[in-house]
């Protein structure tokens, strides 16, 4: 992004530069385009949610920007550096700083591991101090997540989903990240204890000055925890903003239509009656619509829809948009 | 079933004229384990009215799917033993044979789950499996059956039926097959419907699509439904009565609009108070501190005492599920005295949880 706005803004932590990621399919006789081409930065200290549907490609996006997952093109820089460019030892302790949380807490623990084995597991493989410092560190960190002493003997068995995501935070925290992508880290959770871990999540970063990329499909969640928010759609970014102005006034015709569907706890006299059913399904990223892709299930397409694909472009300020028609007043459906 | 009047939202029109087609009496529920019985629900006790649309909530393990299970008798290995009645239309569901309860599964009481996959069978076509449903409960004909097939798959908004009627469940996205589900559910007209988490596994518009299609259904076909959720938001959007349960028991019943604004029980407070749309942006989120109690370690008394803000010396008593007035019950001898803040307090942060329009 290059535009500037009267505001200064925090230097980003990461760049990421028309990203593209793309599979073989099993038979390989096709390309699936899981990115294609997305442009954002993520500023330090702030947390950037990213929502999106099923197959939207959110998840690639967070393990490409840890780079679990190579780019197929574009650039991904880290404090403006490219990690691809360092030697092999500089960049395993370079992507120290860059961590990543996953939704089942089951699948990230070692069921035959003590919790405090787990948590210090990083620390050993990176060769942090002695033994009894790694042990205090870890320690720490269970600490600080809110976790008693005696857990750290415990086995993953013996915790709750709430108590077991904790632990999953606090190893990720030893080795003092400057950020955190938290794929669904709620998700597989109860509703009572969400809002524990989503606080836990905000005292961190009060703490420690984490930045984190928020990736999840829960509206309730993204706008609770983030400052800034992107909406993807098939592999691409739709809108981006603020959080209170994509929420509130939303730009991209997909956007409105999520934001609408997203069942609300609230009385019938209060609810809004204005739903927008979106028809269908969401096209396969093998063969996606030529021009916009959101086209083949929006309720304002046009023939032009199909011809071009919208730029990307910043409608407002800091509030970035990728519809042709995004600027006309009373956009939004009545 | 006579063409009655649709269950409105928030009217009591349904629950309290027609005789109820389901009554659940102190229905409890036990499993064996290796280490010994357990009681998974106790003391279950609810009705449900012709074309009533019933919201069951709870968090995982509270009781809410085994109670749905139970209705159909569709309980687990590990099953050991029921205590109580489920009347259905006067059949006691619980004490009837085998043979009564498979003329009533299916036909006049029908269940769709989680994942359609899982429910479907892959080597035989969605037209072959909900056409099954029909041949089994009535005697008809291949013809008959194919176009009464075809007809409900139009019905529940699948398009092109013609083509879709011999696919194959794994051609379908999530979104048809449940779809598909829900047809073959339909077809014998059953009169209730168990939903249990129908639209967890889906996208949120899809979500939106298929809980505007059971509603659609339930009012235009009469279908009472029983709908099993963690989402509240799910259940504020399609029904009219909402039961909450907690370890085991019903907590709550009330009027839909009547558990978000003014919930009785600490419970439905702090559940409402917890979900991140209704709390003001980048703000604490109230939780409830502590968890379920265990199965094998249930508490005297009241079982949610250990986790309410509100316990007080009375809560060790048992607690019964009492009559609040207004056709509410709550399990909380405090309720009266306690004012508890609802999904609308405090009324300001309620604006935020609203889609603004331009």
């Amino acid at each position: 992004m290059t535009a500037a706005s009267a505001e200064p803004r925090r230097e980003p932590i990461v760049s990421v530069h028309d990203l593209q990621v793309r599979f073989q399919t099993t038979d390989r006789r096709a390309t699936v385009k899981a990115v294609d081409g997305v442009n954002f930065d993520v500023r330090r200290g702030e947390t950037f949610g990213i929502i999106g549907e099923s197959g939207s490609g959110k998840t690639t996006i967070g393990r490409a920007l840890v780079f679990l997952q190579q780019p197929s093109g574009g650039a991904i820089l880290h404090d403006g550096i490219d990690p691809r460019a360092l030697s092999r030892g500089a960049f395993q302790s370079h992507r120290r700083d860059y961590q990543i949380i996953f939704q089942d807490p089951n699948a990230a623990l070692n069921p035959r591991m003590t919790i405090l084995a787990s948590v210090l597991e990083p620390l050993e493989l990176a060769r942090i101090g002695t033994k009894a410092e790694r042990e205090r560190q870890a320690r720490e960190a269970l600490e600080r997540v809110g976790l008693p002493q005696e857990f750290g003997e415990r086995y993953p068995h013996q915790l709750s989903g709430g108590q077991k995501q904790r632990v999953v935070i606090a190893r990720a925290l030893t080795l003092r990240p400057k950020l955190i992508v938290c794929d669904e880290v709620v998700a597989a959770l109860d509703m009572s204890i969400r809002g524990d871990v989503l606080n836990l999540f905000a005292d961190l970063q009060r703490d420690l000055g984490l930045t984190y990329v928020f990736i999840t499909h829960d509206l309730a969640v993204v706008s609770h925890i983030s400052e800034r928010v992107a909406v993807m759609y098939l592999g691409q970014f739709v809108e981006l903003g603020p959080t209170e102005a994509v929420a509130e006034r939303p730009l991209h015709p997909y956007t409105i239509a999520l934001l609408s569907a997203e069942p609300r706890p609230l009385p019938s006299a209060m609810r809004t009656d204005a739903r927008i059913v979106l028809q269908g399904e969401v096209p396969s990223p093998i063969d996606p619509p030529s021009g916009c892709r959101f086209r083949t299930r929006c309720p304002h397409a046009q023939p032009l829809c199909a011809q071009q694909a919208p730029d990307w472009r910043e409608l407002k300020p800091d509030h970035w948009v990728a519809c042709h028609f995004a600027d006309r007043p009373n956009f939004s459906p009545s | 079933m006579g063409a009655g009047e649709p269950a409105q939202r928030g009217a009591e029109g349904a629950r309290e004229g027609a005789r109820p087609l389901l009554q659940v009496r102190g229905l409890g529920i036990r499993f064996k384990t290796t280490h010994g019985v357990w009681q998974a629900t106790r003391k279950i006790d609810f009705d449900i009215a012709p074309g009533e649309r019933v919201g069951i909530v709870g968090e995982s393990g509270c009781g809410k799917t085994i109670t749905g299970l139970s209705i159909l008798r569709l309980l687990p290995g590990n099953f050991a033993g029921l205590d109580g009645k489920i009347l259905f239309d006067g059949v006691d569901l619980a004490s009837c044979s085998a043979r009564q309860m498979r003329a009533i599964r299916g036909k006049r009481i029908a269940m769709i789950f989680q994942e359609p996959m899982s429910a479907l069978d892959p080597v035989f076509t969605v037209g072959h499996q909900i056409a099954e449903t029909l041949r089994v409960h009535s005697d008809i004909g291949y013809e008959e059956a194919r176009a009464k097939t075809l007809e409900m798959l139009r019905r529940v908004g699948i398009a092109s039926p013609e083509r879709r009627i011999d696919d194959y469940p794994h051609q379908l996205s999530g979104g048809m097959r449940q779809r598909v589900m829900i047809a073959a559910s339909l077809i014998c007209g059953p009169q209730l419907l168990i939903a249990d988490e129908p639209t967890t596994a889906l996208d949120v518009t899809v979500q939106a699509q298929i809980l505007e299609l059971l509603r659609d259904i339930s009012e235009t076909s009469h279908t009472a439904l029983m709908l099993i959720t963690h989402d509240l938001g799910v259940v504020a959007e399609t029904c009219t009565r909402m039961i909450t349960m907690y370890a085991g028991e019903v907590i709550e019943d009330a009027a839909v609009d009547e558990a978000l604004v003014r919930p009785l029980h600490p419970y439905t407070s702090g559940l409402l108070r917890s979900l991140p749309h209704l709390s003001p942006r980048h703000g604490r989120l109230p939780s409830i501190p502590g968890r379920v109690p265990s199965i094998t370690d249930m508490p005297n008394g009241c079982r949610f005492r250990a986790r309410c803000a509100h316990a007080a010396k009375g809560c060790e008593a048992e607690q019964t599920l009492q009559d609040a007035g207004g056709g509410r019950r709550v399990r909380c001898w405090r309720f009266a005295e306690l004012n508890l803040p609802g999904a609308l307090h405090p009324p300001e942060t309620a604006a935020t949880g609203r889609v603004a329009r331009q």
